[in-house]
C-alpha cells in the first residue's frame, strides 16, 4: 500500500442479494460508518442499511407551499393594491382566476425543491469522491455491487475488517485510498 | 452467478413470449453494455444522419419562416378578422398536447408501477421537452410585437403595469413554463445515474468530461439511491396534477372565451384526454422506427406497442365522447348561436375537415380492438399517423371554424393557412426532428438503470429465508 | 361641491384650520372637491380615499416631464426651420380652429366647417347653418380633404410637359387672346364642369364681353341636364324642382335617390327623416332598375326596367288625373295613385336625374295635379349657369373641334378625355385644336393632350364661391397656402381679363364689394366667411304651371306602342356614377376607394350588377369576367350579382378604370365611360353579355347577407309599434339586468358615456365611416388586404337583407365599439392592453399592447382591427400634415378600435374644467354623430336622463346588440319603424332569407 491514507475497506459482489447480505452482516457485526453502491436502487438496502431519511418530503412541502402562498400575494398585490383596473367589470380580487397561477407555481416550487433538494441532500455534485479510487468501481453503475467502510469507523481495523469482509464471500477485497 | 446469459424463469420458448416487456437472456452487463454502445462506441446508422439531415434542413426553414415574420410582420400569416387566430394556436395546441404522453408515461405510470414502461419512459420524456420546445414557439411569435412578449411576465417596470391575471393567456404563462421546467428536471433527474453509466464506460475523453459534468459525481451510494427514489416519486406525483392542469389551461384559452364553439364546460378533460391521445400516437409513430433503426426490439417489445395501443383505444373513446357531448350540448342548450355553430361544423365551408377529423380520431381507432391490429407493426404506425392528423384537424376546427362564424353573419369570414403558416408548421416539425436526433445520438434514449431493476437477476431473494 | 363651483368663505375656515407648514396646490384640493380627487384618481390613480402627498406629486410631474422630454427625440427636418417670432394671431398649439367654407359636389356647394391645426386642415364637419347641409356631410364632403394632400397631385405648371413659370403661361394666353381677336373669339371656347360660381360666371362672362365670339361650354358626367329637360317639357322653361321631403306624407320616388346622392344629399336625409317618427311617418314608394340608398329605405319597393317606370309613371299619371289617359295601373300603381290621391297637397313625386325627361315631365305634373307644388315641391331658377343641356351642347364643341372651328380650348377643371361620352370621341376631336390648356388637380388623361396642363388648385386652398342647389351663395376660404403653388379657376380665367396677374382673393372679394348686405363691406365679409354662407341669396321661387299638351303627346305615343319587357332578348345598361368615387374625380382618394359601397359592400372596384335570375339565364355568377357589348364598343366586366336588380337590367358606374387617375386610382376597376354613349347617358337597351373564362376576385368587407333569423337589426312597423311598444324588446332573448350579477359594483366616474343609434334614421350612406376614418387617422389597407378580411375602418355599415333575392327588404345597421361594461375583450388580454375607465369607456392602449389578438376573438361584434401590417404610412412627408394631432397613428401589430372619440371627450373636459363646470350635454359630438346627416347616432353621459342620449335610449324601441351575452353594452339601438301601406302586400314573404355569397 502507498503513503496514501486510507479512505476504507471496499468489498465487490456480483448480485443485489449477496450485497444486501453483507451490508446486514456488517451491521449486525457493529460497523457503521459503511454505505453500499449498486447500478440500481435496492429497496432492501434501506432496512439493510438503516437509512431513515424524512427530509425531503418536508423540503417538498415547503417548497410548493411557499410557490402557492407567493403565487397568489403576487396576483392579489398587482390586481388589488398596486395597480387596481376596471377589466370586463371583473372583481379586483378575481380569486378564480388567480387560482390557476397559484397551482401552477405551487407545482413548480415544490418540483424545484425536490431535485434541488435531493442534489444537495446527497451533496451532489461532488466532482471527486475517494470510492473512485477504488480499481474496478467503474463497475458500480454497470453490474456490480459494492459495499464499502470506512476507515472512519470506530471499530474499524484494517486487518480485522479485511478477514471480516472476506468472510462474507465477495469477489474481492481491496483498500480504499483517501 | 456468471456473466452468460441464464435461461429464462419460465418454460415457454423465448420467441413466442410476446407478452413480455424484455427478451430474454439479458444481464445487467449484456444490458448495459448494449444501450450504452448506442451512444458510446456503435456506429452511428445511415438513417441517423438522414434523419438528422431533414431535420435540420427543416429547421433552416422555420428560421427562415420566423425571421421574415419579423421583418414584415403577424400579416404574412392567414389570419384575418374574424379568425384572429389560425395555423399558430392549432399548432401550439397540438404539439403540447403531444408533450403530455411523456409525462404520462414517466410519472403517472411510474405511481402506477407500471414496469413496462420502463423501456419507453426516457425518449418519451425527452418526446415531451422537444415537443414543448416546438409549442412554446407560436405563442411566442404569434404576437403583433414578438419583441414586447415579456410583457406577459409580472415584473416591475416603468409602465406600472401589470400582467391581467384574468387572462387565459397569462394562464398559459404560468402552465406551459412549470411544464417545461418540470419536465426537463425530470428528465434530467432521471438520466444522471445513465449518465455515470456513460461516465464509467466511456473512452473518450470529451465524452467522459461531457458525461462525467452531467453525472456530478454520482456513485450510486445506498443513501444516495434512497433520496433519488424519494425524489422521483414525489417528482412523479407533482408532475401528475401538472400535466392534466396543463391542457386544462390550454383549454381554458378557448373555454373561458364567449365564441360559440369554445365556450364549453367539456373542455378540460376532453382536451386532457385528447392530449394523451395525441401524445400516444407521437409515441408509436417514434418509437415504431427507433426500435427497427437501433435493433431494440428486445426493449420495446410487441407488449409495449399493444399497451400504448390499448391506451390509444382508451383516449380515443373519451375524445369520441367528447365530440358527441359537444354536438348534444349544442342542441340542448337551445341556444341558437350553439346550434348554429355545430350545424355550421357539419354542413358550414369548413364541413369536410369535421367529417375527416371524426373519422381519424373516432372511427379509424376502433379497429385497435382487433389484437391482430394492435400486433402488427405497420397497422400500428397507420394508425398513430391517422391520429396525428386527426388530432390537428381537430383543434382547426375548434380553433379556426369557430371563429369564422360567430354572433354578427355581417362579420363572418373565411381563413386559409398561408404558405407561411405550412413553412413554419413543417419548420416546426424539423425542429422536433433535429432535437429527437441529437438526443437519440448523445444520450441513453432508454433508461439504463431501470432497465437493470426490471431484470430477473435484480430481485433480492430474501424468500428464502 | 360636486357642482365645482369654489366657495371663498369655505377656503378661509380651511385655512384657518391648516396646522404648520402644510402645502396646498390649489383652492380645489384644499377644499377636496370630488373633481380634485376624481382628477387625481384619474391621472396618478391615486385610491380615490387616500389624498395625494406632495412628494409622490412631484415624483410623478417629474417622471412625466422627463417623459415628456424623450417624446421629443424625433429627427430634425433637413430644411432650415424657423420659430415663431411673432406668432400668427388666433394659433394656440394644439387648439384647433374652425373655418366656414364650402365643398363643391357636381358644382354645389354644401356648407362645411374645416376643423386646422396649425394651419393644417385635418378634419371635414358639416355647417349647420347651411341649407344644403344643415350640418351633416355626404362622403365626398368628408373624403375630399384627402385629396388635397394627395402625392399624386400635379405639382407644377407645364408646357408640352416641360416645366413653365406662370408667366410664360400668361405670355402664351396673351398670345392666344391676339389671335383670336380677329374672329371675336369665334375661336375661344371654354369647357367648365357645371358652374355655380357668381365670380367665375363673371369672369366668363366677362371674357365674352371682349369677345363676343367665344363659347362657354360646361360638361358633367353625372349631370342634371335631364331634370332641366324635363321642367322645359312640362313648364317650357327650365326650372330647378326642390322637394321638401319633410312636409311630404307620401313620397313616390322614380329611380330618384335622393337619400343616396344628389347636390342636396345631407339636406333631404335630415328632411326625410325628420319624418321617420313613430308618431309622424312618411311613406315612401319607390320604383327603380338598380337598388339605391333610397330604396333600401323604402317602404314599398319595386325593381322595374326602365321601360317598366315610363310605363308605371304614365299609370300612376293617369289614375290620379295628370294626364287624360294612360296605361292600365297594376295593384301596385293603382295602391300608389291611390295613397297620393288621398295625401293632396302632402304628398310628393320626384324622378332621378338618370330618368329622361318625360318622367320628370309627369312628376311635375302629378304633384301640380295633387296641390303639392308650393307645399312639397317649390321651383326655382337653377343654381347652374352655362349650358343646361350638356349632352348636346358637348356633342357641338366635338363637332366644331373637328371641323377645326374652335384654335383655342381652355379646359377649366374636369377631365373630358375620360369622362365625356365614348360617341363624342372627345380625345381624336381635341387633336384638330391648336392651343390646348387644361387646369386640373391631376396630371390626368385629359392634361396628357393638352399643351398646357396648369396645377389646380385644391378648394381647400383657393378664394372662390359657389351656390348650393337653391341658390345659396358660399364664400369658399383657403384652409391653406396652395401646397403645391396651384392656380385657382378664376386666376386661370383671370388670364383671359385685363388684369391677368390678380390674385383670386381680390377677385372674388371684388366680386361681392357692394353686392354684401349691410354698410360696412368689411364687416359684412367677416360675417359671411364666419357664419359661411352669404345670407338672402336663395333664389325666389318661381310660380310655373304644367303645359299638358306635350304630355298627352307623350302618352298617346307610349300607349301605342305595345311593349314586354319579358320578351327582349337584349339586355338593357344602366350608367350611373360610382356610389364611392363618383364621376372618377375621387378616383385618387384611398378612403373612398376603400370604403364600402352602400349595397355591395364592394371596395376598390366597380362591377356589373346582374339580378340573380338574369344571372342565372347568362349562366354568370359573382366575379366572373364577362364582356360588356354596347353599341359596338366592348369592356370586360366582373360580375356582381344584385338582389333587387330589376331584371334584364346591367348595372354599370362609371368613375373608375383610371389610366392617369393616380397611383391610388390607376388600374382599379373598368371603365364604363367607354361603352357611355350621347344617346344613352343613364340607360339603353341593347347590352350583350358574353361570358369570358376568367374569373377576377373582387374585395368585399361583408360576404354573408343574411341575419340568420337572430334579432340583430330589428325592424317594426310604425302601427305595430305604436299598437305594442314592448314588440322590439320582445324579438330577442330577454338580457340579464344590471342587478343580475355577483360581482360588486365598481367606482363609476362622474359621467358614463353611451351612444344610440337610430336604425329608422339611418340611410347608410357610409358618411360616419369616412369621418371616423378621417378623424382618428385610420389607415388605407388596400384590396388584397380587404380581400384578406383586414379593413380597418372603426365603424362599419353592416347590411342585411330580408325576404327573396329579387326584390329582398334591405336594412342597415352601423356598428363599432359597443363599450361593453362587461367587456369580453378586456378580460382575455394578457397584458391589461384593453381595460374600462370609470367613465364606461372600453379603453384602448395602443402602447401596451402586444397584439394577441385574443381580445378580437373574443369581442362578439367583431369591431376591433389590428395592425396586421405596418399599414399607417410613416414615409410620406405630405400624409404626416393631414393627420389628427390628437390621434395616435398606430403602428405595427398593435390593436385599435372605436374609442367614442375620446379625444373630443377630453377636449370638453378641459374646456369645462377651465371653466369649472360640468361637461354639457351635446358638448361632445363624435366624428360620427357630426358627419350623420340622419342624426342617426347621438353620443352623451347616460346618467344625466335630461340628455340627449338618454331620452334616446329610454324610447321603448331600444334595444342592445348581442345583450343576451351579458356584455351590457353602451352603444345601443332604436329599431327600425317601417310604415308600409295597409293596401299593399309585405315585400319580404316572412322566412326565405337570402343566404350569403
Amino acid at each position: 500500500m502507498s503513503g496514501a491514507a486510507l479512505y476504507g475497506l471496499m468489498a465487490e459482489f456480483e448480485d443485489p442479494t449477496a450485497l444486501v447480505e453483507a451490508a446486514r452482516a456488517a451491521r449486525e457485526a457493529g460497523f457503521t460508518r459503511l454505505d453500499a453502491y449498486s447500478p440500481f436502487p435496492i429497496e432492501a438496502m434501506a432496512e439493510a442499511l438503516d437509512i431513515h431519511d424524512r427530509k425531503l418530503p418536508a423540503v417538498v412541502l415547503s417548497g410548493g407551499l411557499f410557490g402557492g402562498l407567493a403565487a397568489y400575494a403576487l396576483c392579489y398585490w398587482c390586481s388589488v393594491i398596486d395597480y387596481p383596473l376596471n377589466v370586463g367589470g371583473k372583481p379586483f380580487h378575481s380569486a378564480p382566476a388567480f387560482i390557476v397561477p397559484t397551482f401552477e407555481t405551487t407545482i413548480l416550487f415544490a418540483a424545484l425543491a425536490a431535485v434541488f433538494g435531493m442534489l444537495a441532500l446527497n451533496g451532489l455534485p461532488m466532482p471527486y469522491h475517494p470510492v473512485f479510487n477504488a480499481p474496478r468501481f467503474a463497475l458500480a453503475s454497470r453490474d456490480r455491487f459494492f459495499l464499502c467502510i470506512e476507515a472512519k469507523d470506530p471499530k474499524f481495523d484494517h486487518d480485522e475488517t479485511w478477514a471480516f469482509l472476506t468472510k462474507l464471500g465477495p469477489r474481492v477485497v481491496m483498500d480504499v485510498e483517501e | 452467478m456468471s456473466d452468460t446469459p441464464r435461461e429464462p424463469r419460465s418454460g415457454e420458448p423465448p420467441a413466442t413470449r410476446s407478452s413480455a416487456i424484455l427478451a430474454p437472456g439479458y444481464t445487467f452487463t449484456t444490458l448495459t453494455d448494449k444501450l450504452a454502445s448506442i451512444v458510446l462506441s456503435r456506429r452511428t446508422p445511415k438513417a441517423w444522419f438522414f434523419g438528422a439531415a431533414v431535420g435540420f434542413a427543416l429547421t433552416m426553414v422555420l428560421l427562415g419562416a420566423l425571421g421574415y415574420l419579423l421583418v414584415k410582420g403577424i400579416g404574412i400569416w392567414g389570419v384575418n378578422e374574424p379568425v384572429g387566430w389560425g395555423f399558430e394556436i392549432v399548432n401550439f395546441v397540438w404539439w403540447i398536447g403531444i408533450g403530455h404522453a411523456g409525462t404520462l408515461i414517466s410519472a403517472i405510470l411510474l405511481l402506477l408501477r407500471q414496469p413496462w414502461r420502463s423501456s419507453i419512459n426516457r425518449f418519451a420524456e425527452a418526446m415531451t421537452i422537444f415537443a414543448v420546445a416546438c409549442a412554446s414557439l407560436y405563442p411566442a411569435f404569434h404576437t403583433g410585437r414578438p419583441w414586447l412578449d415579456y410583457w406577459l411576465l409580472p415584473y416591475p417596470n416603468t409602465m406600472g403595469m401589470w400582467p391581467n391575471f384574468r387572462s387565459p393567456l397569462i394562464w398559459d404563462v404560468f402552465a406551459v413554463s412549470t411544464y417545461a421546467t418540470v419536465s426537463l428536471l425530470f428528465w434530467y433527474v432521471g438520466m444522471i445515474p445513465d449518465l455515470a453509466t456513460l461516465r464509467d464506460r466511456a473512452k473518450k475523453l470529451w465524452a467522459r468530461l461531457l458525461y462525467g459534468t452531467l453525472a456530478m459525481g454520482w456513485r450510486g451510494s445506498a443513501r444516495h439511491w434512497h433520496r433519488y427514489e424519494t425524489a422521483s416519486l414525489l417528482l412523479a406525483g407533482l408532475a401528475t396534477p401538472l400535466v392534466v392542469s396543463v391542457h386544462t389551461v390550454v383549454s381554458f384559452d378557448f373555454a373561458a372565451g364567449i365564441v360559440p364553439g369554445w365556450h364549453a364546460t367539456i373542455f378540460p378533460p376532453y382536451f386532457v384526454a385528447g392530449a394523451i391521445y395525441a401524445g400516444f400516437a407521437m409515441v408509436l409513430t417514434l418509437a415504431i422506427p427507433l426500435r427497427k433503426m437501433y435493433g431494440l426490439e428486445d426493449f420495446i417489445t410487441l407488449k409495449h406497442l399493444d399497451n400504448m395501443a390499448k391506451i390509444l383505444l382508451a383516449t380515443g373513446l373519451i375524445v369520441g365522447y367528447g365530440y358527441m357531448v359537444e354536438a348534444f350540448m349544442a342542441f340542448y342548450s337551445g341556444n341558437p348561436y350553439e346550434r348554429f355553430m355545430m350545424w355550421n361544423r357539419m354542413h358550414g365551408p369548413y364541413k369536410n375537415m369535421y367529417w375527416v377529423l371524426l373519422f381519424c380520431n373516432l372511427v379509424a381507432p376502433q379497429a385497435l380492438w382487433f389484437r391482430q391490429v394492435r400486433r402488427s407493426i405497420p397497422a400500428l404506425f397507420c394508425m398513430a399517423m391517422i391520429v396525428n392528423v386527426g388530432m390537428w384537424l381537430e383543434r382547426y376546427v375548434i380553433v379556426v371554424v369557430s371563429l369564422s362564424r360567430d354572433f354578427l353573419p355581417s362579420s363572418w369570414g373565411m381563413y386559409k393557412g398561408t404558405i407561411f403558416d405550412w413553412a413554419t408548421f413543417i419548420g416546426s416539425i424539423g425542429l422536433f426532428i433535429a432535437l429527437l436526433f441529437l438526443f437519440i445520438r448523445l444520450l441513453p434514449m432508454i433508461s439504463i438503470f431501470e432497465m437493470r431493476a426490471i431484470l430477473p437477476e435484480a430481485k433480492v431473494r430474501e424468500a428464502e429465508e | 361641491m360636486s357642482d365645482g363651483r369654489l366657495n371663498i368663505a369655505e377656503v378661509r375656515t380651511r385655512l384657518e384650520s391648516l396646522r404648520g407648514r402644510e402645502y396646498w396646490r390649489s383652492l380645489e384640493e384644499l377644499l377636496e372637491t370630488e373633481d380634485f380627487r376624481e382628477h387625481l384618481h384619474r391621472e396618478f390613480r391615486v385610491p380615490i380615499e387616500s389624498g395625494v402627498n406632495r412628494r409622490e406629486l412631484l415624483t410623478l410631474m417629474g417622471a412625466s416631464i422627463a417623459l415628456a422630454g424623450l417624446t421629443g427625440c424625433t429627427r430634425q427636418p433637413t430644411e432650415r426651420i424657423y420659430p415663431y417670432v411673432k406668432p400668427p394671431e388666433e394659433i394656440v398649439p394644439g387648439e384647433p380652429l374652425q373655418y366656414a367654407t364650402a365643398h363643391v359636389h357636381g358644382g354645389y356647394a354644401r356648407g362645411i366647417v374645416v376643423e386646422s391645426y396649425e394651419g393644417r386642415p385635418t378634419k371635414i364637419e358639416g355647417n349647420a347653418l347651411h341649407p344644403g347641409s344643415l350640418g351633416g356631410t355626404d362622403v365626398f364632403a368628408q373624403a375630399f380633404i384627402l385629396n388635397m394632400y394627395d402625392p399624386d397631385r400635379s405639382q407644377t405648371l407645364t408646357e408640352r410637359g416641360e416645366i413653365r413659370p406662370w408667366s410664360a403661361f400668361l405670355a402664351a394666353v396673351k398670345l392666344a387672346l391676339e389671335k383670336e381677336h380677329a374672329g371675336g373669339g369665334a375661336g375661344l371656347c371654354f369647357l367648365t364642369e357645371t358652374v355655380t360660381s357668381p365670380t367665375l360666371i363673371r369672369q366668363i362672362q366677362g371674357v365674352q364681353k371682349n369677345l363676343p365670339q367665344a363659347k362657354w361650354i360646361s360638361w358633367e358626367p353625372a349631370g342634371r341636364d335631364n331634370v332641366y329637360e324635363g321642367a322645359l317639357l312640362a313648364f317650357g322653361e327650365r326650372v330647378e324642382p326642390l322637394p321638401a321631403f319633410d312636409k311630404a306624407d307620401v313620397i313616390l320616388s322614380l329611380e330618384a335617390d335622393f337619400l343616396g346622392s344628389g347636390p342636396a344629399m345631407p339636406r333631404a336625409v335630415r328632411d326625410f327623416v325628420s319624418r321617420r317618427k313613430a308618431d309622424r311617418m312618411n311613406r315612401l314608394y319607390v320604383v327603380e332598375s338598380t337598388p339605391t340608398l333610397t330604396g333600401a329605405k323604402a317602404d314599398h319597393r319595386r325593381p322595374l326596367t326602365p321601360a317598366q317606370i315610363e310605363d308605371f309613371a304614365f299609370a300612376v299619371a293617369a289614375a290620379v288625373g295628370a294626364i287624360p289617359s294612360g296605361p292600365p295601373a297594376d295593384p301596385f300603381a293603382a295602391a300608389v295613385a291611390a295613397d297620393l290621391k288621398a295625401h293632396p297637397g302632402s304628398g310628393l313625386v320626384v324622378a332621378g336625374e338618370s330618368q329622361p325627361a318625360a318622367l320628370h315631365a309627369l312628376a311635375h305634373a302629378i304633384n301640380e295635379a295633387l296641390g303639392n307644388v308650393g307645399k312639397t315641391v317649390v321651383y326655382t331658377e337653377p343654381a347652374a349657369a352655362g349650358t343646361l343641356d350638356q349632352h348636346a351642347a358637348l356633342q357641338g364643341l366635338a363637332r366644331d373641334m373637328r371641323d377645326g372651328r374652335v384654335s383655342t380650348l381652355v379646359i377649366v377643371g374636369g377631365n373630358p378625355v375620360f369622362n365625356a361620352p365614348a360617341d363624342v370621341d372627345f380625345a381624336a376631336a381635341m387633336k384638330n385644336v391648336e392651343l390646348r390648356i387644361h387646369l386640373g388637380l391631376y396630371d390626368d388623361e385629359t392634361s396628357r393632350l393638352c399643351h398646357w396642363h396648369v396645377a389646380g388648385a385644391h378648394s381647400l386652398e383657393t378664394w372662390s364661391d359657389a351656390r348650393a342647389l337653391d341658390g345659396t351663395v358660399t364664400i369658399l376660404q383657403p384652409l391653406i397656402a396652395p401646397l403645391f403653388n396651384g392656380k385657382s379657376a378664376h386666376e386661370v380665367l383671370a388670364a383671359f381679363s385685363d388684369h391677368p396677374e390678380r390674385s383670386g382673393h381680390d377677385i372674388v372679394k371684388d366680386h361681392w364689394r357692394g353686392q354684401l348686405p349691410g354698410a360696412d363691406f368689411e364687416a359684412a365679409w367677416r360675417r359671411t366667411l364666419h357664419d359661411g354662407l352669404v345670407e338672402s341669396t336663395a333664389y325666389p321661387t318661381k310660380s310655373v304651371s304644367v303645359k299638358s299638351s306635350p304630355l298627352s303627346a307623350l302618352s298617346s305615343r307610349l300607349q301605342s306602342e305595345i311593349r314586354n319587357p319579358k320578351s327582349e332578348i337584349a339586355l338593357t345598361i344602366l350608367f350611373r356614377p360610382d356610389p364611392t368615387v363618383w364621376d372618377g374625380a375621387y378616383a385618387n382618394n384611398g378612403w373612398l376607394q376603400e370604403l364600402a359601397k352602400p349595397l355591395t359592400k364592394l371596395t376598390w372596384d366597380n362591377a356589373a350588377l346582374i339580378a340573380p335570375a338574369t344571372a342565372q339565364r347568362l349562366g354568370v355568377e359573382t366575379e366572373d369576367v364577362v364582356e360588356l357589348a354596347f353599341e359596338g364598343r366592348k369592356v370586360s366586366a366582373p360580375v356582381w350579382v344584385m338582389p333587387g336588380q330589376a331584371e334584364d337590367c346591367v348595372t354599370v358606374h362609371f368613375g373608375n378604370g383610371r389610366t392617369r387617375g393616380g397611383k391610388v386610382a390607376n388600374g382599379k376597376g373598368f371603365d364604363a365611360y367607354a361603352l357611355r354613349t350621347t344617346s344613352a347617358l343613364w340607360s339603353g337597351p341593347g347590352l350583350r353579355v358574353a361570358k369570358t373564362l376568367r374569373r377576377l376576385p373582387l374585395a368585399t368587407t361583408q360576404h354573408h347577407w343574411s341575419m340568420e333569423g337572430r334579432a340583430l337589426a330589428r325592424a317594426v312597423t310604425a302601427e305595430e309599434y305604436r299598437r305594442d311598444p314592448g314588440a322590439v324588446a320582445k324579438m330577442g332573448e330577454h338580457p340579464p339586468g344590471p342587478e343580475d350579477t355577483l360581482y360588486p359594483k365598481l367606482p363609476t366616474g362622474s359621467y358614463a358615456w353611451g351612444l344610440s343609434i337610430d336604425l329608422s334614421a339611418c340611410v347608410g350612406c357610409n358618411a360616419c365611416v369616412v369621418a371616423c376614418q378621417s378623424e382618428n387617422n385610420i389607415p388605407v389597407v388596400g384590396k388584397e388586404e380587404v380581400a384578406r378580411g383586414r379593413a380597418m375602418q372603426w365603424i362599419r355599415i353592416d347590411r342585411y337583407y330580408k325576404g327573396g333575392l329579387e326584390n329582398p327588404e334591405t336594412i342597415h345597421q352601423p356598428v363599432t365599439c359597443m363599450h361593453c361594461e362587461n367587456a369580453p375583450c378586456e378580460v382575455v388580454c394578457p397584458v391589461n392592453a384593453t381595460v374600462h375607465s370609470a367613465e364606461g369607456l372600453n379603453q384602448m392602449i395602443y402602447n401596451r399592447c402586444v397584439g394577441t389578438r385574443y381580445c378580437s376573438n373574443n369581442c362578439p361584434y367583431k369591431v376591433r382591427r389590428f395592425n396586421f401590417f405596418l399599414y399607417s404610412d410613416f414615409t410620406t412627408e405630405i400624409l404626416k400634415m393631414s393627420r389628427n394631432p390628437e390621434v395616435t397613428v398606430r403602428s405595427r401589430g398593435v390593436m385599435e378600435k372605436c374609442s367614442y372619440c375620446v379625444q373630443r371627450i377630453n377636449r370638453a373636459r378641459y374646456a369645462a374644467e377651465k371653466e369649472n363646470r360640468p361637461i354639457r350635454d351635446g358638448e361632445i359630438v363624435t366624428a360620427c354623430q357630426q358627419a350623420c346627416p340622419a342624426q342617426a347616432i347621438v353620443f352623451g353621459n347616460i346618467d344625466d336622463p335630461e340628455s340627449r342620449v338618454s331620452k334616446a335610449k329610454a324610447e321603448k324601441r331600444d334595444y342592445g346588440l348581442l345583450v343576451e351575452l351579458g356584455t351590457r353594452p353602451r352603444t345601443t339601438y332604436l329599431a327600425q319603424l317601417t310604415n308600409p301601406s295597409p293596401a299593399l302586400p309585405s315585400v319580404a314573404a316572412p322566412g326565405e332569407e337570402g343566404h350569403g355569397a
